[in-house]
């Protein structure tokens, strides 16, 4: 299956892309996602935590599992106002 | 009507758009850039967001304070892009009847859009650029 992952503020400068698409296999969770993230860019490897999870725009918990088509962000803490 | 905007926020055209005639008091909070942070000098921020659930998340928000507090009419606008120093990253208009439930309803929305609407600084200073947050953020 495909999802799309979107990146924002300090993960799309870390990753130096705004979204990428994922094969991933069936079942797998979104904290999952955070993992292979962690192994592929060294600035993430002492967050071991994935900051909060947004699926298809609405927060969803870690262990959400995804979907077909589902659009995945990770959202660093937040600073508006 | 969108909540987000990328050039200056015009306040008085949003306190014409929120103030009723039945309204006796409205409130205006701006939140601004200001130069320093946590010790350190701040020249710029750079706003950025998750724009299509900023947008359902402030709707969200604006709605919880509405049916708390019916009397109030509110209104929002956050600013995305580069901000320096003094510009209004955030305009928030509350009006009521009677004032006590337009400052109420005020204090209520700001705290909530901290909180929870996915909207990131990066604060530019002397000493170079940095997300509010992140560092703090290792688990």
């Amino acid at each position: 299956m495909k999802v799309r992952l979107l990146y924002f503020a300090v993960l799309r400068d870390i990753t130096g892309k705004s979204e990428a698409d994922m094969s991933l296999r069936e079942g797998t969770k979104a904290f999952e996602v955070w993992q292979s993230l962690r192994e592929q860019y060294s600035q993430l490897a002492e967050y071991r935590k994935p900051p909060m999870i947004a699926v298809n725009e609405t927060y969803a918990e870690p262990d959400t599992v995804l979907r077909d088509g589902d659009e995945l962000a990770f959202i660093p803490p937040v600073a508006g106002g | 009507m969108s909540y987000l905007t990328d050039g200056p926020i015009d306040t008085a055209d949003l306190v014409r758009r929120t103030v009723r005639a039945s309204d006796g008091a409205s409130i205006v909070f701006e939140g601004v850039v200001r130069n320093h942070h946590d010790g350190k000098a701040v020249q710029s921020i750079f706003y950025d967001a998750y724009r299509p659930m900023a947008e359902k998340e402030i709707a969200k928000i604006v709605s919880e304070v509405q049916s708390q507090l019916p009397d109030v009419a509110i209104g929002v606008v956050h600013r995305l892009g580069q901000l320096a120093v003094g510009d209004a990253s955030i305009v928030i208009v509350t009006s009521s009847p009677h004032r006590a439930e337009a400052y109420d309803a005020s204090r209520l929305l700001i705290d909530r859009i901290k909180e929870t609407v996915p909207i990131w600084k990066k604060e530019r200073g002397p000493g170079g650029e940095e997300w509010v947050g992140w560092q703090g953020a290792r688990y």
